[in-house]
């Protein structure tokens, strides 16, 4: 198989994709790609069912969170080419405060876990995840932890005088 | 004729709950499952039981106080997790290791790959009713911890290595200590195989118990042992070497069918593997005119001797904004991965400059593909089911993050 | 070790000691503990250790584990606690016959130790009563021998009565414990 290159890449999403892809980087040595959310899952499907882009494997996933942005919240997929050994990251953001995105379960499976992860850390909701619920907190935790205003520490401790920790 | 309809009646299921705590599991697993009789018609994992929020707490700690987290992810093999964040932030800062450095790291993280799998291949043994093994090879593990507080002090959580290199050189014990190991583990590791690879017992306990496909394992996103026993040669130490892999020659094994003898068959010759590396890690060390560099000369994040910080006003500075966290960090993102003990354990570092990450995803293997393991166990007897679970080289802490 | 192995007192002779009931269910009891380990995380790692063979555990009485919380005297809890796993943890020691111990091995166990975080338990005595705490992140295996040695002595000393003592009932209601 012919290797893959970072113009091969671009310019085919490009052509099938235009005005979706929103800028392509080189951060260090991972081609980074990002994309209007409406057509994420149409690009991640094409990534994933193109006999020549053939990215066959999620690497991994994880949602971001940056609330000096105007897009606060977006989702980063690392997505791996093994035969080609080529790896290419794609974001998405959005400015909507209960983001929904597309679920990628359907594709990578392995999407499956991760995303019910990034929905108990971020509260983001997966449209067609056969299994919405959380799966590392407790059902009864409130707020969405890795928020950046959630407080790190327990809220409920009593035993810690903030005048002794200076804080 | 009322009576000569036929009874129609339901199948009766029973619902089993297996975990948290269940005398037959390893660490804190829940499977509720759904028993007709002995076998499984399926089974629905809960997880996060030691959830201990990393993600968060990297966000809040800076650079150098993340490594003790990272001990604690695969804590059978904490050094392999300690390199990984290391070469993660060195990526980030552009700090360049030097070839003496890079192989002493390799030297580590083969022992901890030999560490780790010496562990799951040895409670595979338990599992399936061959005590003995473990205790005859635990030795050896012991004998490893000994090699890891004579490099660092520590024996589980390490918290081995610096950012720029190692925290100091190796001593003569260490030396000493490490060929030891090179001379009489091999005869250790033959006696633990020939207890296990060849016994009828195990190897029908174990054929085809939680198989899985090739095709099944990528799409689970596999990597590592679990992978390579589902017949795919994917590495990253090969793949994309890092800290001078490229230099060493090895092989990869490969099972063919995924089951519980073929992950552990992979293991056993991942062993013999790494000790190859090991010595071929020796070998070049000592054809190496250096042999004295252990770190990188980066003042910037290696902390200066002691007796610098308190003779010199450089040396203080320098001291003084290491450990206040006011080292400036370049800003932007990576990846880094290394081949962990269950697979491709990922960094995932998004840097704004400031003095701890913005956001750092660990990619954690036994997450991603102890989903598949539902799948895995669908159809199988209890046992086999557990036999399974070990086999998958769960670690809680890697799990639940 | 020698104030560990002290002798029986009491009346001996020839083939014979008479000593108070007391003391001789202390000695039984102390030499034959079954423990219930409860390991979540790294200290679970130590504990395998500590039962393999460079450290053998079973050289101290307390060879069998019982996985079983019906039929464990000591309740081992070894590694992180988070908030979802506490009510499993207050029922394994709910179901745990009297008279029963507690050993926190580790940091995490003992105070929450280096995860000062929104989801794990700050320490397990807030739901459980402790009677040793080990230190340590991970204890050494030495650590955790010391701390079961520690207990056993606890086991030796404590009287008969004291679980039915006012003191002890008013400890578990504390706890909200039946
Ligand atoms: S005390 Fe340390 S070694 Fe023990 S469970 Fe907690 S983090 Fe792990």
């Amino acid at each position: 198989m012919s290797s893959l290159t970072q113009e091969y890449i671009t310019e085919k999403l490009q052509s099938k994709f235009e005005g979706a892809i929103q800028s392509i980087e080189m951060l260090h040595d991972f081609l980074t790609i990002t994309v209007e959310k409406s057509s994420l899952k149409s690009i991640m499907k094409f990534l994933h069912d193109d006999e020549s882009l053939n990215f066959h494997f999620l690497t991994t996933l994880c949602g971001l969170h940056f609330p000096d942005q105007a897009a606060q919240f977006g989702m980063m997929y690392q997505l791996h080419n093994m035969p080609a050994n080529f790896r290419i990251r794609i974001k998405s953001f959005t400015n909507d405060s209960e983001p929904v995105f597309d679920t990628m379960s359907d594709i990578w499976p392995a999407a499956n876990w991760q995303e019910r992860e990034t929905h108990d850390f971020y509260g983001f909701r997966f449209h067609g995840h056969p299994d919405m619920r959380r799966i590392l907190n407790m059902d009864s935790l409130v707020g969405w932890p890795m928020r950046k205003e959630f407080p790190l520490e327990d809220p409920f401790r009593g035993d810690k005088d903030d005048k002794m920790f200076g804080r | 004729m009322n009576s000569n309809k036929e009874i129609l009646k339901e199948k009766e299921y029973t619902i089993l709950n297996l975990g948290p705590t269940h005398p037959a599991t390893h660490g804190i697993f829940q499977n509720v499952m759904k028993m007709d009789g002995e076998l499984i018609v399926e089974a629905e994992p809960t997880i996060g039981y030691i959830h201990r929020a990393f993600e968060k707490l990297a966000e809040r700690r800076p650079y150098n106080q993340i490594t003790p987290i990272t001990d604690r992810l695969n804590y059978c093999s904490s050094p392999i997790n300690n390199m990984g964040w290391h070469m993660t932030v060195e990526k980030l800062a552009g700090i360049e290791i030097p070839k003496r450095v890079q192989y002493l790291r390799v030297i580590i993280m083969e022992l901890a790959r030999i560490a780790d799998h010496i562990i799951c291949n040895s409670v595979i043994g338990v599992d399936s009713g061959a005590m003995t093994g473990f205790l005859y090879v635990f030795q050896w593990r012991e004998f490893i911890y000994e090699i890891y507080e004579e490099l660092c002090g520590a024996r589980l959580t390490t918290n081995i290595g610096r950012i720029g290199g190692l925290e100091r050189d190796f001593t003569p014990l260490a030396w000493e200590k490490i060929h030891k190991l090179l001379k009489e583990f091999p005869e250790g590791l033959k006696e633990f195989e020939n207890l296990l690879v060849r016994n009828r017992i195990f190897m029908d306990r174990t054929i085809n118990c939680g198989p899985i496909t090739a095709e099944r394992a990528l799409q689970y996103g596999f990597t590592g042992p679990n992978l390579r026993a589902a017949g795919v040669d994917y590495d990253v130490r090969v793949m994309n070497p890092y800290s001078g892999y490229e230099d060493f020659t090895f092989d990869i094994p490969l099972g063919t069918n995924g089951d519980t003898y073929d992950r552990f068959m992979v293991r056993e010759q991942e062993m013999w593997q790494s000790l190859s590396i090991i010595r071929q890690a020796v070998e070049k060390l000592e054809k190496m005119e250096d042999k004295t560099t252990f770190h990188a000369d980066v003042p910037n994040f290696f902390l200066p001797e002691k007796e610098d910080v308190y003779n010199t006003m450089e040396g203080l500075i320098y001291h003084f904004k290491i450990v206040m966290g006011e080292t400036e960090m370049p800003k932007g993102e990576v990846y880094h991965a290394v081949e962990g003990g269950n697979g491709e354990l990922g960094f995932y570092l998004v840097s704004d400059g400031g003095r701890t990450p913005y956001r750092l995803h660990f990619r954690r293997p036994c997450f991603i593909y102890y989903q598949a393991y539902p799948e895995m166990v669908k159809g199988a007897f209890l046992s086999d089911a557990i036999l399974t679970m070990s086999s998958m080289n769960v670690i809680a802490g890697e799990l639940d993050a | 070790m020698s104030e560990n192995n002290q002798k029986l007192e009491g009346f001996e002779g020839p083939g014979f000691l008479a000593t108070s009931l007391d003391k001789a269910v202390g000695m039984a009891r102390k030499n034959s503990i079954w423990p219930l380990p409860f390991a979540t995380s790294c200290c679970g790692i130590e504990f395998m250790a500590t039962m393999a063979s460079t450290y053998d555990f079973g050289r101290f009485g307390a060879e069998r584990l019982s996985f079983s919380p019906r039929q464990a005297d000591l309740l081992m809890v070894m590694g992180t606690i988070s908030k979802k796993m506490g009510p499993v943890l207050r029922q394994v020691y709910e179901q745990m016959a009297e008279p029963k111990w507690v050993i926190a091995v580790g940091a995490c166990a003992s105070t929450g130790g280096i995860f000062d975080t929104y989801s794990v338990l700050q320490g397990i005595d807030r739901i459980i009563p402790v009677d040793v705490y080990v230190p340590g992140c991970p204890p050494r295996p030495e650590q955790i021998i010391d701390g079961v040695l520690k207990i056993q002595e606890l086991v030796q000393n404590e009287s008969l009565r004291r679980r039915n003592s006012p003191e002890y009932q008013e400890l578990l209601a504390s706890y909200g414990i039946e």
